[in-house]
């Protein structure tokens, strides 16, 4: 039998290349490996919907054996904005932050490239709207992934009863549940007639004129069906031209039928305006119809989600995507992107959309015909058509297709809005024109 | 040479007892004992303004993309901006009419206050106090819940008089109207309970011979009691329009600048500017720029102030 003994010397190398093996082993080690992972999570306003990410999140973490934790952070009064400003200052903070529509570009230096998650993301749920590739990639490097909680589409939610009545327009028959659209006739001119005559009877439509994303949401999507860009995608300042010329001509007729005080909305006066049941029409995601269902059944039961009149330039719809980035500071990127792919899957997706009752919008294209928009209601259908699924709709955001840099600015100044309310209020069409040139000229600073 | 060192020696020796003692006496004194005490207040000062105010002003030099030093060229970016002179004008004229509105209002209040008797005058003390000590930010989303577009109850309460309905924040001059309005109705109290105090230092001896001497109560006001108020109006002043100045949440809830930024002040416009718009240098720079007009208001008025206690 034969003993090996162990010298002091080989002892104290044998120490410390197990101590070096155990301390390097964190950073070499792969998505499979233990480790923490801190997330930022938009906090969403249904009930039960956090409870949704928490049971996915979780279920990744035990199979991966990750210790995670999560806060759900909210978006009113810009918390999720201040948080990944403090963050990307301090360089410090979660590993996965969830972020509005602008904040990738905002700080894509900040952020680790995520290619290798999106593309066979894209290969597995198909391809994603231009404005998600406009808003999360720069240069060919995906910035973040799409989140499906939180991504919206704003279009019309019309009161079937007050409309029909009023402007004669059928909206059940114009979008069909489970059927494809008959919009050829559903143009601005048409919305344009509808909403005088709603005002004339009382029920003016609800699009607010303020500084708030619905106002501005609004304002682009109109703006982009007559070809208006204040920035073109060169960066060129481009206002005077007849594209926004015309695009402010249509918009001071428009407001000329709006409520007094929309200049004064923010992002919660459309929802009141049509749960209050004195208003035809909103521009926004269901969640307005999802409060009155609770709040005033009756005024629910008439409303019905749909898609965006055509201008001449097109038929385009506001799409408000959330974006789930991860800091290229952040101390597990591994994990992080292994639970991206995770949330990224056709059941997390339709998990995420069925416990938002039909709110939360994947951003793939083979994703839009889940059942839950099929069968929520009352009334039944009624948000079939709110993620487009004949892909009829061109869905952009206010303000592109400007340099998103550039874009940003324009969309949080609200530049739309208060020049087409310049003119409105009788400023003549060249000052305010002048106006934005000079607001857009202050927007190129690098 | 080696009496020199043995001398330096002693004294060296000599000097460590004295050494002691005067870190006894320094230990003993009042003054050091009240240093020791603030220490922790003047540290988290330290930590909690003047860190951020030195490192505000350094985003304020950085270029948009925070890469680069650019010296003063974002403060002459603003200066070129008609939206930057818009909030400058809007910031003075909210902050002097909200001043003055809150100045005369407390002031008249604290008379009334003052004369009532005894028992009584602590509940209505306790009352006025009220809307300054709710947090703003609530007592705002009350009024915003009153001014709303469509459960307005000041209109609804209006519309039975035939009036309106008025577009408390959708026109400018209403929205500029109820800004103000909501500040002076929160700073109010706080002018109240100030000039209360003040009223109450003033010896009676003198109104006595005031009206010995055939004074009306106008003159009692002007000879007597506004000149022995006048240290405390000049602080109370002061510090009223720094904070005046600053407001950042009446406005961000109630109107958030709207409309077409007629009611933006330095603090809200430097919010939209800094973090919404993934500016922050700008917004650093927008919100630097009240300190000169701060300080030049705080020169005057304390050099003021010192003057009269040197009369005094």
């Amino acid at each position: 039998m034969s003993r090996k003994t162990l010298t002091r010397r080989q002892f104290v190398a044998a120490t410390a290349m197990s101590s070096t093996a155990l301390i390097a082993a964190p950073y070499v080690r792969g998505a499979y490996a233990a480790g923490k992972l801190s997330i930022g999570f938009w906090d969403h306003w249904v009930p039960g919907a956090n409870d949704a990410s928490t049971a996915l999140v979780k279920e990744w973490g035990e199979k991966e054996k990750v210790e995670v934790s999560i806060d759900y952070i909210t978006s009113n009064n810009k918390k999720i904005e201040l948080t990944a400003a403090a963050e990307a200052q301090a360089k410090s903070g979660h590993d996965i932050l969830q972020m509005p529509s602008w904040w990738p570009h905002a700080y894509s230096e900040n952020l680790e490239p995520l290619n290798d998650v999106m593309e066979p993301l894209i290969k597995q749920n198909g391809e994603v709207n231009d404005t998600v590739k406009y808003l999360g990639q720069s240069g060919g490097k995906w910035l973040a992934v799409p989140a499906t909680p939180g991504s919206q589409i704003k279009g019309p939610c019309s009161r079937i009863d007050l409309i029909k009545k009023h402007a004669g327009i059928d909206v059940q028959e114009m979008y069909p549940a489970g059927s494809p659209p008959k919009d050829d006739n559903w143009t601005l001119e048409t919305f344009l007639k509808a909403a005088e005559a709603c005002q004339k009877a009382g029920f003016p439509f609800g699009i607010g004129l303020g500084e708030t994303t619905d106002s501005v949401d609004t304002a682009g999507a109109i703006f982009q069906s007559f070809g208006a860009e204040l920035v073109n995608a060169k960066g060129d300042v481009t206002v005077k031209t007849d594209a926004v010329r015309q695009a402010l001509e249509f918009y001071k007729k428009l407001i000329a039928v709006l409520p007094t005080d929309a200049p004064s909305w923010d992002d919660a006066s459309n929802n009141k305006w049509l749960i209050s049941g004195r208003g035809a029409m909103i521009m926004n995601p269901p969640s307005a119809w999802a409060v009155a269902k609770r709040d005033a059944p009756q005024v629910a039961e008439q409303c019905w989600t749909h898609g965006f009149p055509a201008g001449p330039k097109g038929r385009f719809a506001p799409f408000l995507p959330y974006f789930w980035g991860v800091w290229s500071f952040g101390k597990n990127k591994e994990a992080a992107k292994s639970l991206l792919v995770h949330l990224s899957s056709p059941a997390a997706i339709e998990k995420f959309v069925a416990v938002s009752g039909g709110y939360d919008l994947p951003a793939y294209a083979n994703m839009t015909k889940f059942k839950t928009w099929a069968e929520e209601g009352p009334p039944k259908g009624t948000l079939f058509h709110y993620p487009d699924p004949y892909h009829r709709q061109t869905l952009s955001i206010a303000a592109s297709p400007a340099p998103p840099k550039i874009a940003q600015q324009i969309y949080f100044q609200a530049t739309l809005t208060k020049m087409a309310l310049r003119f409105a209020q009788g400023e003549k069409l060249e000052t305010a024109l002048a106006w934005a040139e000079g607001e857009c000229e202050g927007f190129m600073r690098t | 040479m080696a009496d020199v060192v043995v001398e330096q020696g002693r004294l060296a020796r000599t000097a460590s007892p004295r050494k002691r003692a005067s870190l006894r006496n320094a230990m003993g004194r009042k003054s050091t004992v009240a240093f020791f005490l603030t220490l922790p207040l003047i540290l988290l000062i330290a930590l909690l303004v003047l860190y951020p105010a030195f490192y505000s002003v350094y985003l304020a030099t950085l270029n948009k993309a925070m890469t680069k030093f650019v010296g003063l060229s974002n403060f002459t970016f603003l200066f070129k901006r008609e939206t930057f002179w818009m909030v400058v004008r809007q910031s003075c004229i909210f902050a002097i009419t909200a001043v003055v509105f809150k100045a005369l209002i407390g002031f008249i209040v604290a008379h009334f206050v003052h004369n009532i008797p005894g028992k009584k005058q602590r509940k209505w003390r306790g009352m006025l106090l009220v809307p300054w000590v709710i947090p703003p930010a609530m007592s705002t989303l009350a009024w915003l819940w009153l001014f709303d577009p469509s459960y307005s109850a000041f209109n609804y309460t209006l519309s039975f008089f035939g009036v309106g309905p008025i577009p408390w924040l959708g026109d400018t001059f209403w929205a500029r109207f109820s800004v103000i309005l909501v500040n002076v109705w929160y700073g109010a109290p706080f002018f109240l309970i100030m000039y209360l105090a003040a009223l109450k230092s003033v010896p009676d001896q003198l109104y006595e011979a005031a009206a010995i001497d055939g004074a009306n109560w106008w003159q009692k006001i002007w000879h007597i009691t506004l000149p022995m108020m006048r240290n405390i109006i000049a602080i109370t002043t002061l510090f009223s329009l720094i904070v005046t100045f600053a407001n950042f949440d009446i406005v961000r809830i109630l109107t958030s600048g709207g409309p077409l930024d007629r009611t933006h002040l330095f603090a809200t416009w430097a919010f939209q500017v800094g973090i919404q718009s993934s500016d922050i240098p700008l917004g650093a720079c927008v919100s630097l720029f009240m300190v000169p007009i701060l300080a030049v208001a705080a020169v005057f008025i304390l050099r003021d102030v010192n003057k009269r206690g040197n009369e005094a």
